[in-house]
């Protein structure tokens, strides 16, 4: 059962999981010029939807200017990190968008192939993806569009969500991260320009397409644009997917999914930050805040925040692709050692060590999952300390 | 090329267009220090040991990866950058098996310089070090995982210069480890024994296996008559572990040193490497002559046999090509078997109680000693193989001032060598001996290059090719007048694979290859002095020719020692008594 206040609030936007026409928007899409497209995006203020928030219109504009044939359009159906759950629900109801925004964006930066990186847990949906896409396949064939999509399956290692890992992984290789630059829009699957978004953010470029920029645009705030999916889960009674306005403050979020005994939200996954209550009220949800993928994870007073650190801590250890320094044995580091300081074995001043230490892990690790593992152990480290000692 | 303005340090300076910070602080003698970074591979940026502080990034930056960009201003020597390679460095200690003093390593360890750069603190972080069992199981080398960084070098030389592809990267996390296929033993797998690998590891995770006490206990007993060779590449870079620069020539010290540790008699490898040129020459001319005059099936391009590492590769690679190779032995195991042969009997010396050490540039020596094919003699043919960089270790351990020593000359009769036999230690070298040999045999005249300097192949270029066209012939070799003889030359097995490659298809028009399994050839060997790089390699290059020039006779087939032994012993090349002797066969094995 929904709350009312909640039904009423999530009525206000309905824009990914609308039925529409998904032709209609193709043929809108394909009748524009690479410029315009670029431009309507741009426009739009939209930022990729998987977390790290990079204008999608740059991206795509940095990808048409490239001289190198041919190119590549892949969507990051990774989804890993703990707490999110959207892209799945997307893939299922409105694949057809997915493939839209994925065809529009062949069609601005000049590409032929187009790949699906499925998340391997994600296979059962494997039957139903690709009859939706032989149609979709077949039918741009009708249009003459030299375009098709294929699904590469993951198999299961959270850093092929991380785009370079990703398109290691589709080469055939282990997924590790490439130094950047080159960036994939430059040199990408192959070491051809390739443009690497979400779902979800494939999905916003073709109902931007459809509805124009402006009505985009008009959501959210000056940094966080638009619409959002959440994937809200923990102490909730409204576990779910959610498609909310950007910049709402965590307060509001709370007053709407809260058990009225929610201590933190976790935004933003394991990579991401916790905010205690106290800090709910100046908290933004988006870019001038804290950003998101679209994990919400709630905890009320009955969960130990050393449980909840722990946990990811032993996940990042575990994904960690173990090739860079900080990241591989920073990330086994703060583990034993929130070990050993709960366990008495060493002082909690120890913990001090660690927050310094994890700097390091956060300036210096290779990709974006080292550099974000400082995230959870900070701010659950500086907000609840005495749980994670005693 | 386009230029590029930047500053690091506050210090202007210019680079070509894709230069990276890393190269470009050096230029402005600015030492960024580095792990994963080595100059003959790929970048890998993993270890994060180059950071430096770039104006406008959010993070720090690898410098080994980053290229250099117009306006940038780099910082390699801030409090954040020191901080960061502070705690990496530790990091790596928290993970690092810490026995240092009882690491073969040590004190040659980049890991524990860079530590003692930073005065870093050992006990900072919990131990998190992995214990597994060393892999003892290659007749080479072993691989000590608890050593073991991740830098990945390793991986790197085995796909990119070798090709083999022996290691990868397993697992991930905090079990992420290199691997061989299946964690397979490395007796097991394609590793070809060739030691790059070695010779690029930043740590011990990866040493020879060493027969530094055996060789001892030998020349300790009384009952033994110990002979030792030493390969042309081990003189030429021998200098470096014991204070010279790279490209010092000490032979005359190296032999007076290993007298004075007590062998019985100090012969040369490059005796054998004449010989091998006598039968592998008229190996190829016999082949040449079956396939031009009697217009037999004849398997060509013949190619070389005296690189054990290539010769593991072949055989696991392409077992369908080893019609091709030569049946010669390599030079060192021609040694061992001419010495518990020959030398034994004319010396009266039971072979029994014979020990043949030979010093190599190589780690696939070492296994080559134990093929079991390799007991012609009656006996094992090669007792012991120590690496230049365990003769360098014996030589500190004799307390033996090694710069102070005064030259000598190799004992007879297995001593005396040719110009010919000194540039095996290069790539084209073999060939080039080859040539100055067949050619001579063929028309009586000397091959047609001024100095006998046959320099089309000779060079570090991966792949070479030449052809000399045989005009003038003696009349035993008519069939050959006007041919043009074609040959090629291949160092670093990913060339040799390319190679191969061709000729599999039929596309290769060469009569001879020469193929080595290191990059530079033997001078680059596994088991030569650390560190290596291409200038280091071209320097010992240049130490090799000039060796040869010194030296009175230039071809091999002048050798009056190798002369005698023909006269005495062998009767011809490629007789009866050579082929059972100095001739081999080889083993498909295969890929897994």
């Amino acid at each position: 059962m929904i709350s009312d206040k909640l039904k009423k609030y999530t009525k206000k936007i309905d824009i990914i999981f609308l039925d529409t026409d998904c032709n209609a928007i193709l043929d809108k899409g394909l009748k524009m010029s690479a410029d315009d497209v670029i431009k309507e995006i741009t426009d739009s203020g939209l930022k990729g939807r998987g977390g790290a928030g990079f204008p999608t219109g740059l991206k795509w504009k940095f990808a048409s200017q490239q001289k190198e044939n041919p190119k590549y359009v892949v969507c990051n159906a990774d989804e890993g990190e703990p707490g999110t759950f959207k892209d799945r629900e997307i893939l299922e109801k409105q694949a057809c968008k997915v493939f839209v925004g994925m065809a529009i964006c062949a069609h601005t930066i000049g590409a032929n192939e187009g790949f699906i990186y499925l998340r391997g847990e994600y296979n059962y949906l494997l039957p139903q993806l690709n009859k939706e896409l032989d149609k979709f396949n077949s039918d741009l064939k009708k249009r003459k569009l030299d375009f098709s999509i294929s699904i590469r399956s993951g198999s299961g290692a959270y850093i092929c969500g991380e785009e370079t890992s990703l398109i290691e992984s589709m080469e055939g290789k282990r997924g590790e991260p490439r130094n950047k630059p080159p960036f994939p829009v430059v040199e990408g699957y192959l070491n051809k320009p390739t443009v690497v978004n979400n779902v979800e953010t494939f999905v916003y470029t073709a109902m931007i397409i459809q509805n124009g920029s402006k009505s985009f645009n008009e959501l959210g705030t000056k940094d966080s644009r638009g619409a959002k999916v959440f994937s809200v889960s923990g102490d909730t009674a409204y576990a779910g997917i959610y498609e909310l306005e950007l910049g709402m403050t965590l307060e509001e979020f709370v007053d709407l999914f809260g058990d009225a005994d929610t201590k933190a939200v976790q935004v933003g996954g394991a990579s991401g930050f916790c905010v205690p209550r106290r800090k709910f009220k100046e908290t933004i949800i988006g870019f001038e805040g804290v950003p998101t993928g679209g994990s919400m994870m709630l905890f009320n007073s009955s969960r130990s925040m050393y449980n909840v650190l722990h946990n990811f801590l032993e996940f990042f250890a575990e994904e960690s692709c173990g090739q860079c320094t900080p990241c591989r044995v920073g990330c086994q580091q703060l583990l034993k050692g929130i070990e050993a300081v709960k366990s008495k074995k060493l002082l909690p001043k120890y913990l001090d060590d660690l927050k310094n230490m994890s700097e390091t892990m956060r300036n210096s690790s290779k990709c974006g999952l080292g550099q974000s593992v400082p995230n959870c152990f900070s701010s659950i480290l500086d907000n609840f300390k005495e749980e994670v000692i005693y | 090329m386009k230029m590029i303005k930047l500053k690091i340090n506050d210090m202007p300076i210019e680079v070509q267009e894709g230069t990276k910070i890393h190269d470009a602080a050096k230029k402005l003698k600015i030492k960024i220090p580095t792990l994963c970074y080595h100059p003959d591979l790929s970048i890998a940026g993993n270890c994060r040991i180059c950071v430096v502080e770039l104006k406008g990034s959010r993070t720090l930056v690898t410098s080994c990866s980053m290229p250099a960009a117009e306006g940038m201003e780099v910082y390699t020597n801030t409090l954040k950058v020191r901080k960061a390679r502070k705690d990496v460095i530790e990091l790596l200690l928290a993970e690092h098996n810490m026995d240092c003093t009882k690491c073969y390593k040590n004190c040659n360890c980049e890991l524990q310089s860079i530590a003692k750069e930073y005065i870093s603190d050992t006990d900072r972080f919990l131990d998190v070090s992995i214990k597994k069992p060393i892999d003892k199981s290659s007749p080479s080398f072993q691989k000590d995982d608890s050593k073991c960084i991740k830098c990945q070098r390793c991986v790197r030389t085995c796909t990119e210069l070798q090709h083999v592809g022996c290691y990868s990267m397993a697992h991930k996390g905090d079990h992420v480890d290199v691997e061989t296929f299946m964690d397979l033993p490395l007796n097991e797998v394609v590793c070809t024994n060739c030691g790059q690998c070695i010779n690029r590891c930043p740590t011990g995770a990866l040493m020879e296996k060493n027969s530094i006490e055996e060789t001892w206990a030998a020349l300790a007993d009384p009952d033994k008559f110990v002979v030792v060779q030493t390969a042309p590449a081990v003189r030429i870079a021998l200098g470096e572990s014991l204070g010279f620069e790279p490209g010092a020539r000490v032979t005359g010290q190296m032999v007076t040193a290993l007298k004075r540790m007590g062998f019985n008699a100090v012969f040369d490898t490059n005796f054998a490497a004449d010989l091998t040129i006598m039968e592998e020459g008229f190996e190829l001319l016999g082949r040449l002559k079956k396939a031009l005059l009697e217009k037999k099936p004849t398997v060509l391009p013949m190619m070389t046999s005296c690189s054990p590492g290539w010769i593991k590769y072949i055989e696991h690679e392409f077992p369908n090509l080893l019609d091709n190779l030569s049946t010669c032995k390599s030079p060192q195991q021609m040694f061992g078997v001419i010495a518990k042969t020959y030398y034994a009997k004319k010396m009266k010396i039971d072979p029994a109680k014979m020990i043949v050490v030979s010093v190599m540039p190589c780690t696939a020596k070492k296994f080559e000693a134990d093929r079991p094919e390799m007991n012609a003699s009656g006996y094992k043919d090669v007792d012991y193989v120590i690496t230049t960089r365990e003769l360098a270790l014996m030589i500190q351990q004799a307390g033996i001032d090694f710069p102070a020593l005064e030259e000598s000359k190799c004992d007879s009769i297995l001593g005396d060598y040719t110009g010919a036999a000194i540039i095996f230690g290069a790539t084209g070298g073999v060939m080039e001996a080859a040539l100055r040999t067949a050619y001579e045999v063929v028309t009586g005249r000397e091959v047609p290059f001024k100095n006998l300097e046959i320099l089309p192949v000779r060079g570090m270029e991966g792949i070479k090719q030449a052809s000399i066209k045989i005009e003038g012939c003696l009349p035993e070799w008519k069939f050959l007048e006007g041919v043009e003889l074609k040959v090629a030359i291949a160092h670093g097995l990913t060339n040799a694979r390319t190679l191969m490659k061709l000729v599999e298809k039929g596309e290769a028009p060469y009569h001879f290859i020469e193929i080595m399994a290191c990059p530079g050839g033997c001078l680059g060997g596994g088991g030569q002095p650390i560190p290596t790089n291409l200038e280091i390699r071209e320097k010992r290059m240049a130490a090799i020719y000039a060796e040869d020039r010194s030296l009175p006779m230039r071809k091999s087939h002048e050798n009056p020692e190798v002369q005698e032994l023909y006269k005495e012993f062998l009767g011809t090349p490629n007789g009866h008594l050579a082929h059972e002797l100095l001739h081999t066969h080889y083993t498909k094995r295969e890929k897994y």
